[in-house]
Order: C-alpha cells, then sequence, then structure tokens
C-alpha cells in the first residue's frame, strides 16, 4: 500500500510564482481537502449573500486557494482582493458539516500574501503606523488617547467639522470621525488599580484583558467590566504588562507580529494565578482563546498557551455560568412600560467562543426589560476589524441590510459585545437609522447602569 | 477560451458585469457538491432574463459551444461539472416569484430562487410546497426541477416532479417553449414538463416553473423507534405501508451512523442498536393520533427495544435533528464523503442494508448507511481520503457493487441525486441497451449538436455488471 505513504502530505509542486509558493508553503493542505463543495456556508456568508456570486462564497474562497496550491492557477490581483474581500466572520465554520477550519485558512492565505506585499504607499504607510507602531505599544496608546481627547474636548474638533477641513478626508472615514466616542489616556489601570476585590466570597480570581482600543476608546466599559464582576463575586487582577491581543494582525495576514504579542500576553498572564481570563470584547476574545492554534508550532511556547487560551472567557458567559448574578432593576425607565432592547451578535464571540446565547440570557434578566430578537443578529454588521475602513463599499452594503432589520425591532437600546460591533452600530443608527429614538450600548455598561445599589 | 467575437456577443448581451472568464471565475464554477471531480470552463455568464438567455443559445449554437447551466452547484451527481469546458450558465439572478395565483394555488418563479425561501415565503401564505431537500438553504428550484429532488417527505407527498404542472424552458437552438400550465388536467400530447423534470440540464434549460401548492396539514407527531434487530425495524416499514398508513415520514439509521451521530450531537442515542427509525404522521389531530399509535404497535410487534413519542414539537425537532445531522457527523470522520443513493422496493430495505454491509466488509470500506427507509430510498455514505488512491478504487468498487445489489433486489441506481457523470457508466444496467438508445433518440431531437450538459447521464461506455458472488 503505497499510497498510505502520501496521506496527509501535499502534492509535489514546484511553484515558479513566488506568492504561489508561500501560500502553497502556508495554507494546511488537510483543511482544503477537507472542504466537500457541499456549499451548506453559502446561505451563512454576507459577501456572499450581498454579491450572489460564488467566489465570494467560503466554499469559492478555498476553491481559490486550492487551485493556487495545486498549481491549477497563479495567484493574481483578483485572487488577493478576494482574500481581503472576505469579512473574516466565520460565520461559514458553526454550518459546516465536515468541520473546516476556514478562519484558519483565510488568515493562511493573508499570511502568505503579506510576505509578497503590493501595498500602494499610503497603505503600507497606514499598516505599519497602526500594526506596528501604535496597536503594540501601551504607551503610544495613550498618547493617542491624549491626542483624541484633547481634539474632541479643547474645540478643534469642532473647528475641524466647521471649518470643512474634515472634507478633505473620504466619506467612510469623515462619518467614523463623527461616531468616536471620548477617547481618554486613562485606562482602567489608571483609574482602579491592578487588584480590585470581589464582593462577598470570592468565587473565583480572574485577570481583566482589557485591550488596546477598547482601553482608549470604551476605558468606561473596562471599568464597568471590573465593578461588573466584583459585584458577581470575582477578584479581578489586571496585569499593565499585558499587550494588544494581535486579532487585527492576525486577520490582516501579519501573523509573526500577532505571535510576537500572544507570546507576551501568554506570559503576563501565566504569572498570575487566575482561573480564568475575562474579554469583554468578542473580536480579542476570539484570538485569546486560539492562542494555543497560532502558537502551536512553536515548542517553547505551545503548553503555556494552551493553558492560556483554556482559560479565556467571555465576561457574559462567565457571569451566567459562574457568578453569583446581581439583581438589575430599570432604573432608568422613564414609563412603566418594558423597554425594547435588541442585541447584534459579535461574530467572533457567537461563531469563534460559541457564547452567543449568554448576553441574551443576562438582557433578559433584567427588569422591566422586554428583549426583542433581531431578524438575522447573528449576521456580520460589516464591521469585521478594520474591514469597513479597508473595504468601504461592501461595509456600507451590509450595514444597510443590517439597519433594516434594526429598525424594525423597534428597540430603544442596541446592544453588543464588541468595541468595532458598536461603532459600526453606531454609525448605523446615525445614517440608517433613528438616533433620536435609540441607543447604542456595550452590553456590560447597559447592565452595570441598570444594577441594583451599584451607588451604594 | 472562446472565440474573441462569441465572448463580445455574450458581453454585449448579458453587460460586462455579467460575462466573466478571468481565472477566479473560472475557478469558482469547476466544481459542485460532488467529491473529487473538477473541470475549467471557458467563460462564466449571469442572464437576467429568459430573453438573455435565448440570445445566449443562439450564440452559443451559432458556435458550438457547450454550456452548462446551474444554480448553487450543491448536487452530488457531477451534474454541474462542466467536464467538456463551454459556458457556465448560472440562474442566481433570475431569481423572483413571478406570480402567486391563490384561486388556482400554484406559484410561478424563476428558476434561481433558493428553495428555502422560497418554501418561507409559502408557509407565511398558509400554503404548503412539500419537496425539501436536505440542501434546501441553498439549493435553487432550478435545480431542484433538473435534478428531480426529494426529501423527508418524499413518501407520503411525492418529489419535485409531483408539483411541477408548468414549464418555461429555452431549447439548445435558443427557441422558447412552454409546457403544461395552472391545469390539474392536461393531456394535449406527450407529457414534456415531466420529460424535463429530472432531465439535469441535458434537454433545455429552464427558465420559468409554475408549482402547485397545497394546504398544510393542520398537525404533526414525531416518533423515534429503536431496534437490537435490523430485520425488525425493516420489517416495521413493510408492514405500516402493508397497514395503509402512509406516514409523513419514514426515515432509517444503522449502527455505524447512529453512533457517529450521537458522538457529534451528544444526544444520548443508545450504541448498542443496529437501527433506529424515525417516523412522522401529519394530517387532521385525530388521524395522526391514530395512526401514530398504530405505528406505535406495529414497532412493539416487530420487537422494538424502545418507543418515543415527542411531547412536544421541540423535542420533535430533537428527533429530526437526529436524523439531519447524519451527513453532518458522517463528513466530520473522514476528509472525503462519498453519498450515494441506492434506491430498493420498500420490502427489500433489510436486504439492501446487509447487502451493503456485506460489500463493505469485503472491500473493507466504511459504509454508513442512512436513508429515507419508507420510499426506499437509502443513503449508503463512504468516508475516506481521496488522495489514497488505493483505497478510493476499493471504495469505487464496493459502490459497483452496490448499485448492483439495488437493480438486482428490484431497484435502481439513483432515487433523487440523478446520473450526471456519476452514475452514466450505471445507466445501461437499470434501463437497458434499448433504453438508453431511446433516451439518446429523444437527447438529438432536443440537443442535435449535443451542447446542453454534455458528457452527462449517458457515458461514453457502460461498465460491464459485476458478478456478485455469494459465500
Amino acid at each position: 500500500m503505497t499510497s498510505q505513504a502520501n496521506i496527509g502530505k501535499k502534492p509535489q509542486i514546484n511553484h515558479t510564482n513566488p506568492l504561489a509558493r508561500t501560500l502553497f508553503e502556508k495554507l494546511d493542505y488537510d483543511q482544503l481537502t477537507n472542504c466537500m463543495r457541499c456549499g451548506f456556508c453559502l446561505p451563512a456568508c454576507p459577501t456572499f449573500r450581498e454579491t450572489g456570486v460564488e467566489p465570494e462564497s467560503p466554499r469559492g474562497r478555498i476553491a481559490l486557494m486550492k487551485a493556487v496550491a495545486d498549481g491549477l492557477m497563479e495567484p493574481d490581483d483578483r485572487f488577493r482582493d478576494q482574500m481581503d474581500h472576505c469579512l473574516g466572520c466565520r460565520a461559514c465554520e458553526p454550518v459546516c458539516p465536515a468541520d473546516v477550519k476556514y478562519g484558519q485558512l483565510i488568515e493562511q492565505a493573508r499570511d502568505a500574501i503579506e510576505d509578497h506585499p503590493v501595498h500602494s504607499i499610503p497603505v503600507k504607510g497606514v499598516r505599519k503606523l497602526f500594526f506596528k507602531g501604535v496597536f503594540p505599544h501601551r504607551k503610544r496608546l495613550k498618547t493617542l488617547g491624549r491626542t483624541l481627547k484633547f481634539y474632541q474636548k479643547s474645540g478643534l474638533q469642532r473647528v475641524a467639522r466647521g471649518t470643512g477641513v474634515m472634507r478633505l478626508f473620504p466619506k467612510h472615514l469623515r462619518d467614523m470621525e463623527r461616531i468616536l466616542p471620548d477617547a481618554t489616556g486613562d485606562g482602567v489601570v489608571e483609574q482602579l488599580g491592578t487588584v480590585y476585590p470581589a464582593k462577598g466570597t470570592p468565587i473565583a480570581r480572574v485577570a481583566l484583558f482589557r485591550g488596546c482600543i477598547m482601553d482608549v476608546m470604551f476605558a468606561g466599559t473596562n471599568v464597568n467590566t471590573v465593578k461588573l464582576l466584583s459585584e458577581a463575586g470575582f477578584e479581578v487582577v489586571i496585569p499593565p504588562e499585558q499587550v494588544c491581543c494581535g486579532a487585527l494582525h492576525a486577520h490582516s495576514g501579519e501573523m509573526e507580529l500577532a505571535r510576537d504579542m500572544a507570546r507576551i500576553n501568554v506570559r503576563v498572564f501565566k504569572e498570575l494565578d487566575v482561573d480564568y481570563i475575562v474579554s469583554n470584547a468578542g473580536g480579542c476574545g476570539a484570538l485569546l482563546v486560539e492562542y494555543d492554534h497560532l502558537l502551536h508550532e512553536d515548542e517553547a511556547w505551545k503548553e503555556q498557551a494552551a493553558w492560556f487560551a483554556s482559560r479565556v472567557v467571555d465576561i457574559s458567559k462567565l457571569l451566567v455560568e459562574h457568578g453569583r448574578l446581581p439583581a438589575f432593576s430599570e432604573s432608568a425607565a422613564s414609563s412603566t412600560e418594558p423597554v425594547v432592547v435588541t442585541y447584534q451578535d459579535s461574530c467572533h464571540l457567537r461563531n469563534v467562543m460559541r457564547s452567543g446565547t449568554a448576553p441574551r440570557q443576562l438582557i433578559s434578566q433584567v427588569a422591566n426589560v422586554s428583549f426583542q430578537e433581531m431578524r438575522e443578529a447573528d449576521r456580520c454588521c460589516g464591521s469585521a476589524g478594520i474591514y469597513n475602513v479597508t473595504q468601504p463599499e461592501m461595509a456600507g452594503q451590509i450595514l444597510e441590510h443590517k439597519m433594516e432589520n434594526v429598525n424594525a425591532t423597534g428597540a430603544r437600546y442596541l446592544l453588543t459585545s464588541n468595541p468595532g460591533c458598536l461603532l459600526q452600530m453606531k454609525l448605523g443608527v446615525e445614517q440608517h437609522g433613528c438616533s433620536e429614538t435609540m441607543e447604542v450600548k456595550h452590553v456590560v455598561d447597559f447592565l452595570y447602569e441598570r444594577m441594583n445599589g451599584r451607588n451604594a | 477560451m472562446l472565440h474573441p467575437s462569441l465572448a463580445a456577443q455574450l458581453r454585449t448581451i448579458v453587460g460586462d458585469a455579467y460575462f466573466r472568464d478571468d481565472q477566479e471565475a473560472l475557478i469558482a464554477h469547476s466544481y459542485d457538491g460532488t467529491p473529487m471531480l473538477q473541470a475549467l470552463p471557458d467563460a462564466v455568464i449571469y442572464p437576467a432574463s429568459t430573453e438573455q438567455v435565448s440570445a445566449i443559445m443562439k450564440a452559443l449554437s451559432a458556435y458550438k459551444v457547450p454550456l452548462v447551466s446551474r444554480g448553487s452547484g450543491s448536487n452530488l451527481c457531477g451534474g454541474t461539472v462542466p467536464v467538456q469546458g463551454g459556458v457556465v450558465m448560472v440562474m442566481h439572478r433570475m431569481n423572483r416569484i413571478l406570480e402567486l395565483d391563490l384561486e388556482n394555488l400554484t406559484a410561478t418563479v424563476q428558476p434561481g430562487i433558493i428553495t428555502a425561501d422560497f418554501i418561507h415565503h409559502i408557509e407565511s401564505l398558509g400554503l404548503f410546497y412539500p419537496p425539501d431537500p436536505s440542501s434546501m438553504r441553498i439549493s435553487t428550484i432550478g435545480g431542484n426541477i433538473a435534478e428531480c429532488s426529494g426529501g423527508l417527505r418524499g413518501l407520503k407527498y411525492g418529489t419535485t416532479k409531483d408539483y411541477v404542472i408548468g414549464l418555461e424552458a429555452v431549447l439548445a437552438s435558443g427557441e422558447i417553449i412552454r409546457t403544461g400550465g395552472k391545469l390539474m388536467k392536461d393531456v394535449a400530447g406527450y407529457d414534456l414538463t415531466k420529460l424535463l423534470v429530472g432531465s439535469e440540464g441535458t434537454l433545455a434549460v429552464i427558465t420559468e416553473a409554475t408549482l402547485k401548492l397545497i394546504p398544510p396539514p393542520k398537525s404533526k407527531m414525531t416518533m423515534l423507534a429503536m431496534y437490537r434487530d435490523l430485520y425488525g425495524a425493516a420489517r416495521t416499514v413493510s408492514a405500516i405501508i402493508e397497514s395503509k398508513i402512509i406516514p409523513a415520514t419514514l426515515e432509517f439509521m444503522d449502527n455505524p451512523t447512529i453512533r457517529v451521530v450521537d458522538d457529534f450531537a451528544k444526544l444520548g442515542l443508545p450504541l448498542d442498536m443496529e437501527a433506529i427509525l424515525l417516523i412522522e404522521q401529519d394530517g387532521d389531530p385525530e388521524t395522526v393520533t391514530r395512526d401514530i399509535e398504530q405505528i406505535r404497535q406495529i414497532c412493539m410487534r416487530e420487537q422494538a427495544d424502545s418507543i418515543q413519542v415527542a411531547a412536544t414539537r421541540e423535542e420533535a425537532e430533537r428527533l429530526l435533528t437526529a436524523r439531519r445531522s447524519a451527513f453532518t457527523a458522517l463528513a466530520r470522520l473522514r476528509p472525503t464523503t462519498i453519498l450515494e443513493d441506492a434506491t430498493v422496493p420498500r420490502s427489500k430495505i433489510a436486504d439492501m442494508v446487509r447487502r451493503i454491509n456485506d460489500i463493505s466488509a469485503k472491500y473493507n470500506v466504511t459504509i454508513a448507511t442512512f436513508g429515507h427507509a419508507g420510499d426506499g430510498n437509502l443513503h449508503p455514505t463512504a468516508t475516506t481520503d481521496a488522495r489514497d488512491a488505493e483505497e478510493i478504487h476499493r471504495v469505487e468498487q464496493a459502490f459497483e457493487e452496490i448499485f448492483a445489489a439495488a437493480l438486482e433486489l428490484g431497484g435502481t441506481i439513483t432515487g433523487e441525486h440523478g446520473v450526471g457523470m456519476v452514475k452514466a457508466p450505471f445507466l445501461e444496467w437499470k434501463i437497458g441497451a434499448s433504453g438508453v438508445s431511446l433516451m439518446k433518440g429523444i437527447k438529438h431531437v432536443f440537443d442535435p449538436d449535443n451542447l446542453l450538459n454534455p458528457g452527462k447521464v449517458f457515458a461514453k461506455e457502460s461498465r460491464k455488471r459485476v458478478v456478485i458472488h455469494h459465500d
């Protein structure tokens, strides 16, 4: 049975095209083979739904990857664009009969593409600035936060908008500027310290993963996360040396940078004696639970990475499954009518961390709330990391469809579990929705505001 | 590569955005849901109307370039793989419901509409379209018609052919024909509607279909019967039919399928059972209760180990989930999953399952069997690895013998998936040499230059019948 020797191996092909060679090396050929092309992923895929075109589907993209690996086609510009066009929402994974790890394949493809960059000078500059220059560096993030705060508070923002300077920027960037929340240079550690005690007998000791953007743009949510955890009976530690999770890098093909950051985080959290590592951002959490895969080829780190990954949990799931839930009252409601609340899934929380039900359970426990499930709440909102900046056209189209469903709920509050989704939904409400009657909030902030006796 | 002036003509017909001949488009239309088959077309085209389809066909026939029309490409017989190149025509843009006639209870639709979307819409109006292929969330009505799709409700309600009463189609010459209509009775000449349903895109391109709708059943009950004896399960199938009860659903899973399904879905199914039957009856509440009670007694008489009647709709859904996850669960075992479609008279289900098990042992390949026992349609499913040429060869030999066994028991080589490329070598076994030449004659009248989905249904050479040795 000589053919047994070939099982699990790639075919022998001498690729002459350098990108084809790298793709051939980096793509997991077993996963490419596992795709049996049944097409069950098609209806789950947002880009397929928008276009109805096979290459814009997971089945199509995998076929393209395999065709390159098999030497059937050269990776041209269209191939690169198609890999970029995927939102990475991973809605295709739970519906795949064969359990193909599509998320890993698209990251491997992008990683290979990044080894042979053809970015235009400005795109290259922006990528380098953010991926290498900002996200990994805590101090620079804080400075960025302070600068933004200064811009927002000093009147400069008003001036910029008033004088029309903003018109020099493309429309989608101008739109984003308008909905940015108030930034701060003071993150959760600056506000609460590195250890926060549990209320009552501690159930467990948990570490907070505070995120990078999260701690600059949504420091308040981080603070509320810690206080909510404390109310529910958890002692919270926040290691100040932690860095960005690396998700945006990994999704954009900067795998080595993502691994560097993963190693730092694994080391920092491993030093703490904690039962759980809590994330409040679906996008970060989804990479954190896959650190074991990210570092699986690194002998020195793989064991510790597995330790780390096995402890990562989203705040909603931790509260529902292990917490002593505080009573939630509807203190803010102005009428006796139940307030209508809806929820937009974070794709990564739902499809990768598989924790879509926990936020809904929590929301339903708040007094005087009528939870209204949105049609296709599980479908990506188009934010997808920096997708709405790099692919504004598709992102806008997806958002428009999303807002039809959002508006149909008639909700007073639209809740989310991830900063990217939160911003995108704010943008959506501003552009296509009813910004006067609907408020977009992180689940944690909503719950915290409705906790009984929180000011006691 | 297409002749440049043909390409230019096609571009003019549909517009630049809907004619593509770049690598990406060609690769992404080189396969369907069938494992191990792939062939590149020369171009891909997305028409928006019957007139465009007609104009495209006229241009293609002038240049003698073949055409493969397709919906979502979810078929499992290689039916939409462009083996002879040419143009792949994707019908997704033609996806509207053109008319809902609530006085005649018919719907007229374009072929590209997704089956599940159509069914949801119909059900929201309080009507019922019974054909429910497992791929309905992806597959199109046009694809269902081309392959004459079945599903879990086929036993009581029939398959796609029983609901298509009128068609509009474009011939290879580009001429547009209409067959049938909103008529419950129509014997004006040969029944071209039925001829086109299941013709796998080889006779014409379907551009519009009139479908029969029926009132939905008022209630439903679901039960699960488990057997230590395979024959007990099989006898139950025959006994139910003999007692003149036609359940809406009567599904079968064998022991290997039970094991993988339970391992995957964690339903707590008993792993020592040789077979499980999933039975659903629908209709008026009194009839349903009476039928289910009678079926329960039959199951007990045939030594069912345990019988579970779902108390709630949720519990029923959980039971149906077990059956629906069979394909899913099997697909996770090995990289390549080959799901087949042998069908026998329903009295022969037990014999067929035994034969499949013997054959899989003989060739040392893993084959699990599940399927629509109530209509005799089984899905023996091989879990294998396409990269192991030697094992694949054994799988092919095993399936060849399985088809032979089905025919020997008075069955057929495919119950609902179609012939396509995969079954083409075996067609002659079922219909004989004169049957094949008659069908080829029909094909020739519709499509004299063999432009419509060439290389399908009819193989260059038929397989020789294998001689089966009985030990």
